[in-house]
């Protein structure tokens, strides 16, 4: 007789409410199952979690250093505190170095109004960027037929390579080079449009959190990403 | 020899500074405007999707961003080489013309009419729509609700009021609301009143204006501006039209398409502001005007009855062209009137509410030009793109920089008449101020809307070494 595996159950407290979750489930997802937000941006229900964009980090009660939610598995009895005033300064730090890092001028923007970064940024109250704009030269790549790649908008969450190589399959996407160097290219650093890998299934632009991936011909604002099929094709392939 | 420079120092990008060349005697020799605006904006365009010019344009000025909307617009909808539909086309019209009028009501109201009507010699402090809003209420207050129903117009048709996003390449984003319709419907028979009241005043007032009408750019040049088929006042759409100081028309129907072959670009000394003049006739004998005066020139008729009367009655003032920029400020109301009854006319049409306002294709050129009636005058944007989309040349003909040869004319003609280099005063400074200010330029000076703009005067002698300096307002 086959035995069933038993589901193993754990109980802690985030922010001092008592939650339990599954034993391979991450602090994030027990979070999000009890209404309890965490900011994000990296993270996205269907894809592999990868804690790139360090926005999630919270606390946990006796330990000295910070995890990122997305990636920390819960283990019996932790304290997890999601809210102290040193996570909220690190936030606003990390959304600021983002925005210093790239140039991002909202008001042309195709995102404008749909964005993940724009809406965590008016979520955590940032009104301005104290840390010096880094102003890159960056290039667009518009040689897609049908979709755009603009750099300036990036925020290197990885979300358009997991998509690729995890659901489509393809692995068009990739990271090249080092710190704020880092971009993401489409096969060998080649334009997208002669890429070979490329299905234009269109599902990295769907998941990018930012204006970075869009359709071309939209207008400023009009970018909004439809998401819908993540969780489906998830459950097709049978991911938790 | 003396030099005196006027300097409205402004917190943000683009302004203007006036020198003014003095004899020994203390006679103005010499008088020019210099401007920096629009600096390197067409480079920081390339490389970017030509999709964004709409909105990047728009930025580039807070006071009349919907004309650039609607220029910018009809360069991409070339580039798709598509007609956007009839009731898109109608939209882009509205909103274009609430733009014109809430503009014109600004300048007139807010900025223009404290000269007008407590005089140009009144101390500088009084000289703003506060203290009018005291003398003068029902006149301010007029003026204040009319320039809010027009941007309560566009707010309600674009979403945004400084710079919606509504108006796209191949049309408008969304159908218009029956009830914002009905709104507007029902808020013009006032606008109207009290712009024709505002008329009547300042009709009977010209008379006392005689120096100024005499002084503010009161010379020959050509008029420029768009008419429609029927040589019709046309603001969205049309050809352009090219009048003589005496009334003849040297150029008709000429395709905004082509403007190339007849309008040429000085890039004069000192500012960055290109001098565009009519190339058959060279520079600087190709010098223009545009605007609301020159639109009223260069028109047969308005096309709207009452526009259509005071049109006529405006005519009559000279046998050929009103020469003189004074009269802009008189354009500038029968304007209004027109924006006001069209927006009627297009708004009871039957089709105006259909859904279908948006036409979509990818680019099937490599290049776009759109011309428009923006509330200063023609307003040109040209751009190319590459085979992805992406803008590789930009080039944008602004309503002040259109005029501003002709500016710079009525600010020596000014300073002719009224400075003294030995006795400098106020009175004589708000007209050469209010000279710039009757062509209404899109700099950021003429938003400062509180009665006077910031001035720097420096006085030089003929060594040019600073002898005296006066500010105000900044
Ligand atoms: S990607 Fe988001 S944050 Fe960046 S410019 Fe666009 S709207 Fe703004
Ligand atoms: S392109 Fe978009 S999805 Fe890809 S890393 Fe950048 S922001 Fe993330
Ligand atoms: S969401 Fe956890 S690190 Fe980005």
């Amino acid at each position: 007789m086959i035995e069933k595996p038993r589901i193993r159950v754990k109980t802690f407290k985030i922010d001092g409410i008592d939650v339990t979750g599954r034993a391979d489930q991450t602090v994030l997802d027990v979070a999000i199952e009890n209404g309890i937000d965490i900011p994000r941006l990296c993270y996205m229900e269907g894809l592999k979690s990868i804690g790139a964009c360090r926005l999630c980090l919270v606390e946990i009660e006796g330990q000295r250093g910070l995890i990122s939610a997305c990636t920390a598995r819960i283990s019996e009895g932790m304290s997890v505190l999601t809210k102290t005033d040193r996570l909220l300064k690190y936030r606003r730090q990390i959304l600021e170095l983002l925005f210093s890092e790239r140039n991002h001028q909202c008001a042309v923007c195709v995102s404008n109004g749909h964005c993940e970064l724009q809406n965590m940024a008016i979520s955590v109250g940032l009104t301005h960027v104290d840390i010096a704009y880094l102003n890159p030269k960056l290039n667009i790549d518009a040689s897609h037929r049908r979709f755009l790649n603009d750099p300036n908008r990036c925020i290197l969450c990885n979300r358009c390579v997991r998509v690729c190589d995890e659901i489509e399959g393809a692995h068009t996407w990739d990271l090249l080079g080092r710190g704020v160097d880092t971009r993401v290219v489409t096969d060998l650093d080649e334009h997208w449009g002669i890429s070979e890998s490329c299905t234009g299934c269109g599902k990295c632009v769907h998941v990018c959190p930012t204006g970075a991936l869009s359709e071309k011909g939209v207008s400023v604002a009009e970018m909004a990403k439809r998401r819908n099929f993540l969780p489906y094709l998830k459950s097709n392939r049978g991911i938790s | 020899m003396k030099k005196i420079t006027i300097d409205p120092v402004t917190r943000i990008e683009g302004h203007a500074k006036i020198t003014i060349d003095l004899d020994d005697s203390g006679k103005v020799t010499n008088a020019r405007m210099h401007v920096t605006q629009l600096r390197g904006f067409e480079k920081f365009c390339v490389g970017r999707p030509f999709t964004e010019m709409p909105s990047l344009t728009a930025r580039t000025c807070g006071i009349c961003p919907v004309s650039h909307l609607i220029s910018a617009s009809k360069a991409c909808d070339m580039i798709l080489a598509v007609k956007p539909p009839h009731t898109g086309r109608q939209l882009r019209r509205v909103i274009n013309l609430a733009q014109i009028m809430q503009s014109h009501a600004l300048n007139f109201f807010h900025l223009s009419s404290p000269d007008l009507l407590l005089g140009f010699d009144a101390p500088k402090e009084d000289r703003n729509i506060f203290n009018l809003i005291k003398t003068h209420p029902d006149i301010a207050r007029n003026g204040i609700g009319l320039r809010a129903f027009g941007q309560k117009i566009i707010e309600q048709l674009g979403g945004k009021r400084i710079h919606p996003g509504w108006i796209v390449p191949g049309g408008v984003s969304h159908k218009l609301e029956p009830e914002i319709k009905d709104w507007i419907l029902k808020g013009i028979p006032e606008q109207i009143k009290v712009t024709r009241d505002i008329l009547d005043w300042f009709k009977k007032e010209i008379k006392n204006f005689n120096e100024e009408i005499r002084t503010f750019a009161n010379y020959p040049t050509l008029f420029l501006g768009l008419v429609n088929d029927n040589g019709e006042l046309e603001h969205y759409d049309g050809k352009v039209r090219v009048m003589d100081h005496i009334g003849k028309i040297v150029a008709d129907k000429l395709d905004p398409r082509e403007y190339q072959s007849y309008i040429g670009e000085a890039v004069e000394e000192d500012s960055y502001l290109k001098s565009p003049f009519y190339k058959p006739f060279g520079y600087p004998n190709g010098v223009y005007r545009v605007g609301p005066l020159a639109r009223l020139n260069i028109a047969d008729r308005c096309g709207t009855p009452i526009a259509d009367e005071e049109h006529a009655e405006f005519k009559s003032l000279e046998r050929g062209p009103i020469l003189s920029s004074f009269f802009y400020h008189y354009a500038r109301l029968i304007e209004i009137i027109y924006c006001l009854e069209k927006i009627e006319m297009i708004l009871k049409t039957d089709d105006i509410l259909d859904p279908h306002i948006r036409s979509f294709a990818e680019p099937n050129r490599l290049e776009g030009i759109g011309m428009s009636e923006a509330p200063r005058g023609t307003l040109m944007h040209h751009y190319r793109i590459d085979e992805n989309g992406l803008i590789t040349f930009a080039n944008l003909i602004i309503a002040s920089g259109n005029n501003n040869l002709a500016m710079n004319h009525g600010v020596y003609q000014v300073a002719k008449h009224f400075i003294d280099g030995n006795n400098i005063t106020d009175g004589a400074l708000n007209r050469v101020e209010a000279v710039i200010r009757a062509f209404d330029p899109c700099l950021s000076c003429s938003t400062h809307a509180i009665g006077k703009m910031p001035l720097m005067l420096e006085l030089r002698d003929s060594n040019k070494k600073i002898v005296d300096i006066k500010t105000r307002g900044i």
